[in-house]
């Protein structure tokens, strides 16, 4: 039975804790999560401002390593791994969608999609790839426009593009439409899930969204650096 | 990450403010321009007065009264007694030819015009120890040293001054102090020297000038000897011959001589030390400027890493490594310094040319050389300069923590 949930569990964490040392103050995070999610589920982390949600996500998608307990990503203990190993990870395993979509302004939207693949070594055919994702996220048509030039729906759009790029196990999604008015907002909320629908893409958003939480398949309720999960 | 297209991503970057760009890249093109200018005109200047030394003759030696080091007493004069004894084959094997000289100002003029000028008083060897060569007529001869011959042979800007042409003079008459002589040949130019322009000078056989045009205290005393040795390695033998012939006449067999012999290689590289010394002094003034445009640099780069922080959150969030940050920066600050390195290279060439024709227009021919070493070391030095002003802000940007970063407003 054991081995059966980690064989499905694309995430596996267990008590995980965070403490920031602010000046002389110990800042408890995160106070013993355990998380497990399984591939091609669409998993949503809510919880008031300060509970500790951004600190679970970073841990999560591998920016930040937990102060104890143990954390495995597709197979791989995140815990004992250097900065460049993690890099590593975040590269293959992870996708990242930011509330402020974070592209790079200097460059074309497939430029900016195609950054994940040249910090991943070697891939011979990047640009094609770069342009199936884009073309994936209905910007065939935008490729060389810059991001300037482009509606914010758009450009999160080209962030999911980004995110996808690499054929990530994880989708990590940070208020994907918190710039975004309630339209567009939906629109690329049903990207996601479309997303996750047509390919199993393994989807977590964290999100103070209802209407957002409620279209996925489970949420996890963050409080004071502790769970509290609903159906 | 592959380095051709880091360099095309750190050009677009660094063209996406021009203006700042530009203004860091002109403090190393400053730089650069000044060391590449500087060390031109230090080696121009080297050239110029080795030139001038090497062009006196080939394997001299010079003599004259006097100690230069130490105190001596007085000096016994040089004589032409003592030229001939140096002249003498048996006593001094590795000498070819011994030149007295004997130098004043006099006053030269023809019937329109006047010109004060130095006259030398010498013997024919002089002119093939000086490498002295005709634009028309003869040297002086031994019968006209013999017989008090009121014989010239005058410069090219003597000429020009007095006749204003170089052809057809010789067997015109000049007056030198106001004694007619008559011109027997003509010098061809060999532009400036180091005593003033030897194009200026006339000379007269020394009999002529000793008895006629410059009178000295003690008769047949030579103000100094010019001594040819027979080759560049004989020097050094030549010069010791010349001291123990000396030394004999002198009677100063022990104790402090009291003449000098120095050779025209002690001239060359005591030339060559100061004309260093004096390159390695402007281009190390002008290498301030490439520091202070380093630090330029460095300046504009921590700023850069500050306005980017988030940009380098997002690029380690998608998996850039520690190195792979350090390296994009690297290449910004290195791309700075390189394109200020190669216009300063131009601008440094540019300058050396101005000056060199300054000093031209100005009646002193120098050539500023620019060395491809000069090329190299600035282009290396510029460089480098990005590297390590580079280094520090590229650090700062790669230890960045990708969560703080991302947070970054």
């Amino acid at each position: 039975m054991e081995g059966e949930i980690k064989k499905d569990s694309v995430i596996l964490a267990e008590d995980l804790t965070k403490v920031y040392q602010m000046g002389q103050v110990e800042v408890r995070a995160l106070a013993g999560v355990s998380v497990n999610i399984e591939r091609g589920e669409v998993v949503a982390i809510m919880g008031p401002s300060g509970s500790g949600k951004s600190t679970l996500m970073n841990i999560l998608g591998c920016l930040d390593l937990p102060t104890s307990g143990k954390y495995i990503l597709d197979g791989e203990a995140v815990e004992t791994l250097n900065d460049d190993q993690l890099a590593d990870i975040r590269n293959r395993k992870v996708g990242f969608i930011f509330q402020s979509f974070n592209l790079l302004s200097r460059t074309t939207a497939l430029a900016n999609v195609e950054l994940p693949l040249r910090y991943a070594g070697k891939v011979p055919d990047r640009r094609d790839r770069a342009r199936v994702a884009l073309e994936s996220v209905g910007l065939g048509d935008r490729m060389s426009h810059r991001p300037t030039e482009l509606s914010g729906g758009q450009q999160q759009r080209v962030a999911i593009a980004r995110a996808l790029v690499n054929d990530p196990a994880i989708i990590m999604a940070d208020e994907p439409t918190g710039n975004l008015d309630t339209k567009v907002g939906k629109e690329i909320l049903d990207l996601l899930l479309s997303l996750n629908r047509d390919h199993g893409t393994t989807l977590i958003i964290v999100t103070h969204d209802q209407a957002i939480a409620a279209q996925s398949q489970r949420i996890i309720h963050l409080c004071d650096g502790l769970i509290e999960e609903k159906k | 990450m592959n380095i051709g297209q880091s360099i095309i991503e750190a050009l677009e970057t660094l063209s996406g403010n021009k203006l700042r760009s530009g203004l860091t890249i002109l403090g190393i093109v400053i730089g650069v321009g000044a060391v590449i200018a500087m060390l031109a005109v230090g080696q121009g200047a080297q050239n110029t007065i080795t030139g001038a030394i090497s062009g006196i003759g080939t394997n001299l030696v010079f003599v004259i009264s006097g100690n230069d080091l130490l105190d001596v007493r007085n000096p016994k004069p040089l004589t032409l007694g003592d030229a001939q004894a140096i002249g003498d084959p048996f006593a001094a094997p590795d000498v070819l030819a011994v030149a007295p000289i004997i130098q004043g100002r006099v006053d030269v003029t023809t019937s329109g015009q006047t010109m004060s000028t130095s006259v030398t008083g010498t013997t024919p060897q002089y002119f093939s120890l000086q490498n002295y060569s005709l634009l028309e007529g003869d040297f002086l001869t031994q019968e006209n040293l013999q017989g008090n011959a009121s014989a010239v042979v005058i410069g090219p800007g003597v000429a020009d001054k007095l006749f204003n042409r170089r052809n057809g003079v010789v067997g015109e008459t000049i007056r030198i102090n106001g004694q007619p002589f008559r011109v027997v040949g003509i010098l061809q130019s060999k532009g400036g020297g180091m005593f003033g322009s030897q194009d200026n000078q006339v000379i007269v056989p020394f009999s002529t000038a000793q008895t006629r045009l410059i009178h000295r205290s003690v008769f047949n005393k030579v103000d100094q000897l010019y001594v040819q040795a027979v080759s560049a390695k004989a020097v050094p033998l030549a010069t010791d011959e010349i001291k123990q012939i000396l030394r004999q006449r002198h009677r100063t067999p022990v104790g402090v001589d009291d003449f000098t012999v120095f050779s025209q290689a002690d001239f060359l590289s005591i030339a060559t030390t100061v004309t260093g010394v004096f390159t390695i002094f402007l281009g190390g003034i002008a290498g301030i400027s490439l520091l202070v445009g380093g630090i330029g640099i460095m300046n504009i780069m921590l700023v850069s890493v500050t306005e980017r922080t988030r940009e380098i959150g997002l690029r380690k969030a998608l998996g850039a490594r520690k190195r792979d940050i350090l390296i994009q920066f690297l290449i910004e600050s290195s791309m700075l310094s390189l394109i200020g390195g190669i216009i300063g290279i131009l601008l440094g060439w540019f300058l050396g040319y101005v000056v060199g024709r300054i000093a031209s227009a100005t009646g002193n021919p120098f050539s500023p050389a620019i060395s491809l070493n000069a090329i190299l070391l600035a282009t290396l030095f510029s460089a480098a300069v990005g590297l390590f002003f580079g280094i520090y802000p590229a650090n700062r940007a790669a230890g960045l923590e990708p969560v703080e970063a991302l947070r970054y407003e």
